[in-house]
């Protein structure tokens, strides 16, 4: 059985890496440009990069925030990368405040440190502290705890209950790097350009979709 | 915590690397895509392609490229040389790059570093500077391969492209490159001090404590050609050497 993904383009970066990595993974998959059409796969991806606010404004103005409820509702498995991940939470506080997805209850801040020796964007391959708990272990399985993942951002989420976290990474502060939360996966690492073993990640997500 | 990155990178030109490389077990050791292909084996962070190409029909070699590299390659790819408009942007972040580096189109017409960031994001901005020292603590950006004087100081070029919105610096000592005595890492300090972006050290790697140096002078990546190209030395003697100085890296995974 072929196994079939969406992806979501909303025209917030670049969708090819993760198309792709995909495939490489033996999945099918399709893009995905119109709302109603998600509810036809088991599993979605939602990419991104840029800032939040005018991501979640043309998400919200083209139907895209109800549709994913929706299919979030009926149980169907959604993973969310570095914007995409961001847009899950409540609201977002780049260059103002807006309203998320508010699929986990929670924020996205901007890195404030002391140490003004870090740089910023926080690019490069950072390790994490996975959580050992039921979801997280289907999200990283066959994967080490302290594995390192590629990441590029400024900002950050932090879910209100910390018990959605599958991951932590620490840059000047800990931060939540990774979500899995019953069907919603996210993270801020970029999975599709983590190597071998953020090709582990998306095999696990596709599997998980085609159960 | 975050590692170093060590990117080794290519010069391309039609579609094909244009230094002969050292890998003999590829089947086309001057296919672009099968040396990227064992780089990321070996345990490269990044790739970088540096497109030498002159000619108009030759760039479009050079997107193809990089769609077929990143069907296979699974970590981040920046593609610098040549590149004029937001088209030439969009076309290689299309096929698949993670970045573009900018260099001489950027000196001329700074603003197409912030309209380039303000449309895909800065993360996938880097401005590539090639400096020279004039006299004491003092370097000048040069331009078309290092041929022209810009007359404009390093610093403070540095400076205006991280306000017009570059992500990152891709920083190369004329000096020094190709003579494998070390990164000019007094130019490193300079640059990287004075930047809140992360500056990848270019020019004059030839032993591993040069890596080391790097780093402690400030660079978040390190960029590398001939010398692995070469095999004079591996990225796993590289990173090696800086995990033995208590340096962070991105482990090599056994494939």
């Amino acid at each position: 059985m072929t196994k079939k993904i969406a992806v979501i383009d909303y025209g917030f970066g670049n969708i090819k890496s993760v198309l792709n990595a995909l495939h490489y993974c033996n999945a099918e998959a399709y893009v995905i440009d119109s709302p109603s059409k998600i509810s036809n796969f088991g599993g979605a991806i939602l990419p991104g990069v840029g800032a939040f606010g005018p991501a979640a404004d043309f998400l919200k103005s083209k139907g895209f925030d109800k549709a994913i409820s929706n299919y979030v509702n009926s149980g169907k498995m959604l993973y969310g990368i570095c914007l995409g991940f961001q847009l899950f939470f409540t609201k977002g506080y780049e260059n103002g405040e807006y309203e998320g997805l508010n699929l986990i209850p929670g924020e996205v801040r901007k890195f404030e440190l002391e140490d003004k020796t870090l740089k910023f964007p926080h690019m490069g391959w950072n390790n994490i502290e996975i959580i050992d708990s039921m979801y997280p272990k289907k999200m990283f399985e066959s994967i080490n705890n302290k594995e390192t993942f590629y990441f590029v951002h400024s900002y950050y989420g932090m879910p209100k209950d910390l018990s959605q976290s599958s991951s932590f990474c620490n840059y000047g502060i800990k931060f939540c790097s990774s979500i899995a939360y019953k069907n919603i996966w996210g993270s801020q690492f970029h999975p599709e350009k983590s190597g071998e073993k953020g090709l582990r990640i998306l095999s696990n997500f596709i599997n998980e979709a085609n159960k | 915590m975050l590692g170093i990155r060590v990117i080794p990178c290519l010069d391309v030109t039609n579609g094909r690397v244009v230094k002969g490389t050292n890998f003999v077990n590829l089947k086309d050791a001057g296919d672009p895509v099968e040396v990227a292909k064992q780089y990321n084996s070996d345990g490269a962070d990044e790739i970088v392609f540096l497109d030498i190409t002159a000619t108009h029909e030759g760039r479009n070699t050079t997107v193809d490229l990089v769609r077929r590299t990143a069907e296979k390659v699974f970590i981040p790819l920046t593609v610098g040389g040549g590149i004029r408009t937001l088209e030439d942007i969009r076309n290689l972040l299309n096929a698949g790059a993670d970045k573009v580096s900018l260099n001489s189109s950027a000196v001329k017409n700074p603003s197409i570093i912030k309209e380039a960031s303000d449309k895909f994001g800065i993360q996938c901005i880097v401005v590539a500077i090639d400096a020279k020292k004039t006299r004491e603590n003092k370097w000048n950006v040069f331009v078309h391969g290092g041929r022209i004087d810009t007359g404009l100081d390093a610093i403070l070029w540095a400076k205006k492209a991280v306000e017009f919105g570059a992500g990152e610096i891709l920083l190369t000592s004329m000096d020094k490159d190709g003579t494998k005595d070390g990164y000019d890492l007094e130019l490193l300090k300079a640059i990287s001090s004075s930047v809140g972006i992360p500056v990848i050290a270019s020019g004059g790697a030839g032993k591993v404590e040069h890596f080391s140096k790097a780093y402690e002078y400030g660079a978040s990546a390190v960029l590398v050609a001939s010398l692995f190209h070469y095999k004079e030395l591996t990225i796993k003697e590289v990173k090696e050497h800086l995990m033995s100085q208590n340096i962070p890296v991105r482990q090599i995974h056994s494939a």
